[in-house]
């Protein structure tokens, strides 16, 4: 009963019960969260559906795909290049994205370059992760010498562009014929020389929040508590701090990533990034910006999927700060309409003015874009 | 605090040392500055390759000749000496030039984009703060995500082909038929209708009388071809002037003091005399003057103000000032608009306004007002991609910020205290929530120095990012360290700006010394 009034008057104000977590471990309060934020569900979904297509359509690390061309490959034009799909009738065609002056297969050019950024903004994502925790981690549970040298490098690289690591990075790839285990390396995977390099610089920021981090829950009685019932420092960081701080991480993670095909793509555009044979979504752009009059959708496919990878990205990385954020009551403006009447007459009689400034939201405002990688 | 800021001095000098060699060396090792020479078939192949190693200074093996380049990059922070040496670029000229020249461009170019992108994301992250959960709070969060994810030469390609190539398409034949307009007025109509908030019905009317508006306006401006020859005239001035009077009254002292008010409209009718004063004397301008007479109307706005008074004066000084200064920015607005067919029928400009690259029309000659309208023309477009590039993180970041704010328990008391809710949201709430704001103003404008590198690119900008690419591009390291440096140096300054004014803004956090 007692239960019951009490979901009532919260739901009138707007928010949902907090009683509702009862009996959930934080794994399930984060997933159900999760799957009630539509953005973020729709963003997966559109991520889901764009990797699937992406790396079945031509193929992965030589194994073939479904699709009948592949990204080299050249075949007669078919209606001057233009795309052969349509919505209605809805068709896909022989070139549903169309073709270039040559005759390459736009679609698999295209699924091409979305793989190659989907890659590298994986490694980028896993190797600033895991460079970012054990730099933080160190820094900011045993203070003192390490933290000083650690912070310092951290000031170091995060003043050096990109640009210029990624530069150096294609001239080495370059120099094939030298016959240095790097640069052979470079030369056959460049996408993955790409990403290795991009993640070796840009977890100065994560490392910085994950220092933030450790500085605050290594204070917390927790931990005293676990150091005074013998735990070594090995267990009170990985089961006890990282856990709690794991919410920070995945978000901000999230949010490395979609900064980092941004990062890619403008590389490639720059001529700095996957170079020709190969391809990606930037180099796309730039090989065929200067088509735009005539082959229009040469710019177009490529663009659309940067824009469609980056945003269900950046929605799912919305929907996990929202879910893992604790102190959040999520706010559901339709509960409150739906029972609004006297719960809300009640609220704006003591000065609240309505339901709006109940839903706290609270977004941690440092957690717009994470490290300055972002090229404009 | 002075121990502290020459701490993070003495910490940011070390760093900068420690990056700087660093890339030195990486620019040094990524490629062959003599490359282009060893194909070369010509007899004096040796010779070049000579003349550039002597130049460049390529018998120094690279750790080493950072020194050398160190030694002159020293010199300058003896304050006026001017023995600065940054070294020289491949082409033989000092960085030092090189470097200024780029720094004005990059400036002019980034600084007008910021401003406009950081009052347009604030405005909008307030007001969407402030209608939390609405459709418009979830039509701009939804825009500033799509915006966020544009990759900006994809955004600046856009801008080229519709933006200018489109728009001077049109200029050629200004006609605006009859259903784009109506159609222009429907989205103008839906937008209005979605942005005012309240009952439904006051929104539909706001819609409606939007959509009005706006589509007789545009069919009178094809009907009379403005668009050829645009201009304000004073009636729309007085209008307009009006209208801002109530507005920055509304917003700074709220309509309840008349006072405020009254002085407000006095600057306006003072500015529409000063309309017709100004008129000859702007036929001579120059930049100063412009400045000058802003300056002026600033005055004349907070005499008038002090004049009228009332019970707040500092009030209604502040209300006349802004009004004021915003009527000058309306005269001067109809001024430009005045010297547009001379500079629409230039025969430089040949009736295609809208430049697509570069930084002015080559060879360009003509008064104060055609030269600055030839590089608005040519700063619309990239300022356009860098506002929407940029605006999203100001609108997240102050929409969370406001918030936060708005949650507090010190709004609450400000409410039950019976205050207005203009004076909670504007005394209270807005200027608290700028705190945290000001410190990544501070960081971005640190970083404004180091130019939009693909923007630059993009629109053939020759500025900070261009010299750094073409840095890169032929193994140079003089013009990349001289970007570098500059950069560096900027960005830890504001940061550490950034810091001490959080301190001085929010007492709550102090910098430990």
């Amino acid at each position: 009963m007692a239960e019951d009034a009490a979901s009532r008057i919260s739901a009138a104000a707007g928010i949902e019960p907090v009683l509702e977590a009862k009996g959930l471990s934080q794994g399930q309060i984060v997933r159900k969260r999760f799957l009630g934020h539509s953005g973020a569900i729709i963003g997966l979904v559109v991520f889901s559906f764009i990797f699937i297509l992406a790396f079945t359509s031509v193929g992965f690390l030589g194994i073939p795909g479904w699709w009948k061309y592949t990204h080299e490959q050249v075949s007669p034009l078919v209606n001057d290049g233009a795309p052969t799909s349509s919505l209605w009738p809805l068709a896909w065609g022989e070139h549903p994205f169309g073709q270039d002056r040559i005759g390459r297969d736009l679609f698999a050019m295209t699924m091409r370059g979305a793989q190659q950024s989907i890659t590298i903004m994986v490694v980028i994502g896993l190797l600033a992760g895991l460079i970012g925790v054990v730099v933080g981690a160190i820094s900011g549970y045993f203070r003192g010498w390490s933290e000083a040298i650690l912070m310092r490098l951290t000031d170091v690289i995060i003043i050096i562009p990109a640009l210029l690591l990624a530069a150096v990075m294609a001239q080495l790839a370059g120099r094939r014929d030298q016959g240095s285990w790097f640069a052979s390396f470079a030369s056959t995977n460049g996408v993955l020389a790409l990403g290795i390099f991009l993640g070796l610089i840009s977890w100065v920021a994560l490392a910085r929040l994950m220092r933030g981090e450790f500085l605050s829950l290594r204070e917390r009685e927790f931990v005293d508590a676990a150091r005074i019932s013998g735990a070594s420092n090995a267990r009170i960081i990985f089961k006890h701090i990282l856990p709690n701080a794991v919410g920070v991480l995945i978000v901000n993670i999230t949010l490395t990533m979609s900064a980092a095909i941004l990062t890619e793509t403008a590389l490639s555009y720059l001529g700095v990034g996957v170079h020709a044979p190969d391809t990606s979504l930037g180099l796309l752009i730039s090989q065929n910006q200067q088509a735009f009059a005539t082959r229009p959708w040469l710019f177009w496919y490529p663009g659309l999927f940067i824009v469609l990878i980056c945003l269900s990205i950046n929605f799912i990385g919305d929907g996990l700060r929202d879910a893992f954020d604790p102190r959040q009551k999520k706010f559901n403006a339709k509960k409150a309409k739906e029972h609004g009447g006297p719960a809300v007459q009640a609220s704006s009689v003591t000065g609240l003015d309505g339901p709006e400034h109940e839903g706290f939201r609270s977004e941690a405002p440092a957690d717009g874009p994470v490290d300055g990688t972002r090229g404009n | 605090m002075v121990t502290y800021i020459f701490r993070r001095l003495v910490t940011a000098a070390l760093i900068l040392l420690g990056a700087s060699y660093f890339v030195y060396l990486l620019t040094a090792a990524s490629g062959d500055p003599l490359e282009q020479f060893r194909a070369n078939p010509s007899p004096q192949k040796q010779a070049l390759m000579d003349a550039r190693t002597e130049l460049l200074q390529l018998d120094t093996p690279a750790p080493l000749r950072y020194f050398k380049w160190f030694g002159g990059a020293v010199q300058c922070v003896i304050p006026f000496a001017n023995t600065c040496d940054l070294g020289k670029n491949i082409a033989g000229q000092p960085v030092t030039e090189a470097l200024g020249n780029a720094l004005i461009q990059t400036l002019t170019l980034v600084t007008g984009a910021t401003v406009l992108a950081i009052l347009i994301g604030i405005t909008l992250g307030i007001v969407t703060a402030l209608r939390q959960y609405s459709t418009l709070d979830y039509g701009v969060t939804f825009m500033a995500f799509l915006f966020f994810s544009l990759p900006i030469f994809w955004v600046a390609v856009l801008l080229k082909e519709f933006g200018a190539i489109g728009f001077n398409n049109f200029l050629r034949n200004p006609e605006v038929p009859l259903t784009v307009a109506l159609g222009i007025g429907v989205v103008v109509g839906v937008v209005i209708a979605v942005a005012a908030g309240g009952p439904m019905k006051r929104r539909l009317l706001a819609g409606a009388v939007a959509f009005a508006f706006v589509t007789a306006v545009l069919i009178y401006f094809s009907a009379t071809e403005w668009f050829k020859t645009p201009g304000l005239g004073p009636v729309v001035i007085a209008i307009a002037g009006t209208g801002i009077a109530f507005a920055v009254t509304l917003l700074s002292a709220g309509l309840k003091n008349r006072k405020a008010l009254q002085s407000a409209l006095i600057s306006v009718g003072v500015g529409v005399v000063l309309y017709f004063l100004l008129q000859p004397l702007l036929n001579e301008a120059t930049f100063l003057m412009i400045v000058l007479l802003a300056i002026v109307f600033v005055l004349i706005g907070m005499g008038i103000g002090y004049l009228v008074g009332g019970y707040d004066r500092g009030q209604s000084m502040r209300a006349a000032a802004i009004t004021s200064f915003l009527v000058g920015f309306l005269i001067l607005l109809d001024r430009y608009m005045q010297a547009w067919p001379t500079y629409f029928n230039n025969s430089r400009v040949r009736g295609r306004p809208i430049a697509t690259i570069g930084a002015t029309t080559p060879n360009i000659e003509g008064d104060f007002w055609v030269l600055s309208l030839d590089s608005f023309t040519h700063l619309i477009l990239p300022t356009v991609a860098l506002i929407l590039i940029s605006l999203a993180s100001y609108t997240r970041f102050t929409r969370s910020s406001m918030l936060e704010i708005m949650n507090m328990d010190y709004i609450r008391t400000a409410r039950a205290k019976g205050l207005s809710e203009r004076t909670v949201v504007m005394r209270h709430a807005f200027r608290n929530a700028l705190i945290p704001i000001a410190t990544i103003v501070a960081f971005d404008i640190g970083a404004l120095i180091g130019g939009a590198v693909i923007t630059e690119t993009v629109f053939s900008v020759r500025g900070m990012g261009f010299l750094f690419l073409d840095g890169i591009a032929h193994v140079d390291p003089n013009p990349v360290m001289g970007v570098f440096i500059c950069v560096a140096i900027t960005a830890m300054v504001f940061n550490l700006i950034a810091d001490l004014a959080y301190s001085a803004l929010d007492p709550r956090v102090r910098v430990k010394s």
